[in-house]
């Protein structure tokens, strides 16, 4: 009788509690695994030197965060999302759909994307986009014709690269990273190569060119990583030819494993990054639903303070490890503090 | 029996006429070999099992060990008044308004006169050297004078965590040569630590704040623990505990002593058993939908990983409570009833104290499967920078977002700096010590009380 008593009470302490938990006091964020480590050291930060607790921060990816940012308004559902790229029409859309109307979007600063390979491995020093594209692509036109790609070792597509087989790690389709490398590196290199042109003489339309550009060949030499960057390591540690896609902080933090190419004659630094010449790169965001201002306690507080000179700025912590920061850091600041939303005041 | 002895004994025939039993034909030796070489094969097999068991360990003691040892530096620094409480009347609101970015300036000084003292030789200046720290250091100084505002103006001495990569390198993770392209530390600063080394000041011993403490953001791995993911798991193990005990008790007795035997029960039986075999991130796709989006549970709480551990402990729990009520023989039911007992007082009075060692060893199993479940929990919003802040009550231990021993060691795994690796493997140590305690404990219940029969 008394496991009846037992489990009975405990159900009605658990029904009470949950309903008490709509008192939520910390800030809660979910998004973007690239985000993650820089939004954990501000949440830290942030727990140290506020009275308010340190906020919570989920990784799950940038569709996935966006996704619950837009389930609605209320403390059961989150207050930010990290996004490793801008929120899409569609998604505000649905944001809409489920009252989310006001969404402050921040621009934290620039992510590098770079191309490593093992540290004692063939001599990957130097790429270019165009290399990529021809390594990489399904299909590539030659002679007037679309064929599958036929090249098989790196120097078959650039006579200067290692004569080593094509083993490639790229990220998968459902990291933000992915469409970062297709735009700036498969397509750069379709354009670059001519390949673009040429399947548009043979009468593809533009948006038919670009997608054949950005198809990435399926026959195992390119392999995509839909795991971590931890993954991609793993691969590039026991595959001696591999040759991997890595987001700068992750590199800055495993250099005795691996080494960098330049791309575009350009080697990967904050500094390069922040001016503009390396060319793979992309701004790192996140959103504020505004209706959560004044509701959950710091969260205002938590979103000037990632952004605050200290922190996002050149010598914070942030850009300590890896971020590059925002050279246009203070007007994020004020649309920050004005609480700007996206679409403008209305 | 009697039909056995009617039938008439064969006749008893010489094999091949020149058979001795001293020596062995060829089909006795074909035998004898087959089964030698069984025996050998399962040697072998126990043998690989073994050497596999030996390989783990071996890996796992020596990868993770290091993660229970850190190195410290000694410091002493001077709480300049000037720099934290400039219009020097303790105003609780006027110190805390000093971030920590504040505190900066003082480690540099105290390096410095340190540097001076022990007559090191070194070209870097006081921002480098404070580099050697933790970034933690200037929040556990500013939390000092917050707690303790008499002691500004003091020198106090103060024990920090070296930096990731400075303990890496006492623990030869880190080495000259690695560190050629790394912009976090340099080549002077390991010379620098050398001579702090000699000198006293930093020294690698062991680290209880990584079994108690928190998990930190991943600038700072050197002070990530792993006891607030700890005190996740205990919460979640208590919901699982107090519900999946009743309800899985109560379930099985009604099944095995009171149900009628017919198709519906039998349907029920089955798809328990179905139940126990279903992959757990499929309770955790469950747990997503209904406790989180349709009943509005709060993310990444124990509670829910609790219930949705609970589905998944529930029937492993009536399987093996099923097993152990059908072990009590029918003898102790039937002199129950008869001398009056009611079904129920037979059940409680009798069946169920005879079984219970059985049903608690069930649980026990079933509780250590649970906790070193991961799967389900990535999907209630367990994984990340969650396990933060150590809960101050049993509702908030259940409410508050909290990570779980497993998904904090997945966590760490995937983490950048190779410094998480070594904690992810001395998260896994943790963790295998408490399922090597609770199955022992369900181990020894049974040797003690377990009657046979």
């Amino acid at each position: 009788m008394s496991f009846v008593k037992l489990s009975t009470s405990v159900l009605a302490v658990a029904a009470m509690s949950a309903t008490t938990a709509v008192a939520r006091d910390q800030v809660q964020v979910a998004g973007s695994s690239t985000v993650l480590p820089y939004a954990s050291i501000v949440a830290e930060a942030f727990g140290e030197n506020f009275e308010f607790p340190t906020p919570v921060v989920e990784s799950g990816g940038s569709s996935a965060g966006l996704k619950r940012f837009c389930e609605g308004v209320g403390e059961n559902t989150v207050d930010i999302a990290n996004a490793s790229r801008q929120i899409r029409d569609r998604e505000v859309a649905a944001c809409a759909e489920n009252g989310v109307t006001d969404i402050i979007e921040v621009r934290i600063g620039y992510d590098g994307i770079v191309f490593a390979s093992q540290q004692d491995g063939p001599a990957f020093n130097e790429f270019e986009p165009s290399d990529w594209y021809t390594a990489l692509a399904a299909e590539i036109p030659v002679d007037g014709a679309i064929v599958a790609n036929p090249n098989a070792t790196w120097a078959d597509v650039n006579a200067d690269l290692p004569d080593v087989d094509i083993a490639a790690f790229i990220p998968g389709t459902k990291h933000g990273t992915r469409e970062v490398f297709e735009e700036k590196v498969l397509l750069q290199g379709c354009e670059d190569t001519g390949a673009m042109q040429a399947m548009m003489d043979m009468g593809l339309d533009e948006d038919a060119a670009e997608s054949a550009c950005m198809a990435v060949r399926t026959d195992g030499k390119s392999v995509d990583i839909d795991g971590d960057y931890t993954e991609t390591l793993a691969r590039i540690d026991s595959n001696t030819n591999g040759i991997g896609v890595f987001g700068l902080a992750f590199y800055e933090n495993n250099t005795d494993k691996l080494k960098v190419a330049t791309m575009g004659g350009v080697e990967p630094s904050t500094e390069t990054i922040s001016t503009g010449e390396y060319p793979v790169s992309r701004p790192l965001f996140f959103y504020v639903k505004k209706a959560h201002i004044g509701v959950i306690p710091g969260l205002k507080e938590f979103a000037e303070f990632f952004v605050a000179d200290e922190i996002a700025g050149p010598d914070g912590p942030l850009a300590e490890y890896g971020l590059v920061a925002d050279p246009k850091l203070e007007e994020t600041q004020t649309a920050v503090s004005d609480e700007t939303v996206l679409g403008g005041n209305s | 029996m009697t039909d056995a002895t009617s039938s008439p004994m064969p006749a008893i025939t010489p094999v091949s006429g020149k058979g001795s039993l001293m020596a062995q034909d060829a089909r006795t030796r074909k035998r004898n070999a087959a089964e030698a070489r069984f025996k050998a094969y399962g040697m072998i097999a126990i043998g690989i099992g073994m050497l596999m068991l030996l390989i783990l360990v071996f890996n796992i003691i020596t990868r993770g060990v290091g993660a229970f040892q850190q190195t410290f530096v000694t410091l002493e620094v001077e709480l300049l008044e000037e720099k934290l409480d400039k219009n020097g009347n303790r105003d609780p609101a006027d110190l805390a308004k000093v971030s920590t970015f504040g505190y900066a300036p003082l480690l540099r000084d105290a390096f410095e006169a340190k540097v001076a003292e022990l007559g090191v030789e070194t070209d870097l200046d006081g921002k480098d050297m404070a580099d050697i720290l933790s970034a933690g250091a200037r929040a556990q100084m500013r939390d000092f004078v917050l707690a303790n505002p008499d002691q500004i103006g003091n020198t106090v001495s103060f024990e920090f965590l070296a930096s990731g990569r400075v303990d890496g390198y006492l623990k030869d993770r880190v080495s000259r040569d690695s560190i050629a392209n790394d912009k976090n530390i340099s080549v002077e600063q390991l010379d620098l630590v050398d001579q702090l080394i000699d000198g006293g000041t930093v020294e690698k011993r062991f680290n209880l704040a990584f079994i108690t403490g928190a998990d930190s953001s991943d600038a700072r791995p050197e002070s990530a623990g792993m006891g607030v993911s700890m005190l996740g798991s205990l919460f979640m193990m208590l919901v699982v505990l107090v519900l999946s005990l009743p309800i899985g008790v109560a379930a099985s007795i009604y099944l095995e002593e009171f149900a009628p035997k017919n198709w519906i029960t039998d349907i029920i039986e089955v798809n328990i058993s179905n139940l126990a075999a279903v992959p757990s991130i499929v309770f955790g796709i469950l747990g997503l939908a209904v406790f989180i989006n349709y009943m509005h549970l709060p993310t990444s709480a124990p509670l829910v990983g609790g219930l949705v551990l609970t589905l998944m402990t529930l029937p492993t729990i009536i399987i093996s409570t099923r097993a152990s009520l059908k072990a009590v023989p029918p003898s102790i039911r039937d002199a129950a009833l008869g001398v009056g007992a009611s079904k129920m007082q037979s059940v409680f009075h009798h069946v169920l104290p005879l079984a219970a060692p059985g049903i608690l060893t069930g649980t026990i199993i079933g509780l250590a499967q649970a906790l070193g479940e991961t799967a389900p929990l990535l999907l209630i919003g367990m994984v990340g920078f969650i396990a933060s802040n150590a809960p101050d009550s049993i509702a908030s231990g259940l409410l508050d977002p909290n990570s779980a021993m497993p998904a904090q060691i997945y966590e760490w795994a995937r983490r950048s700096d190779p410094a998480f690796y070594e904690r992810a493997w001395g998260g896994i140590i943790i963790l295998l010590m408490f399922l090597i305690t609770m199955n022992t404990i369900a181990v020894i219940l049974r040797r003690r009380f377990e009657r046979r029969w």
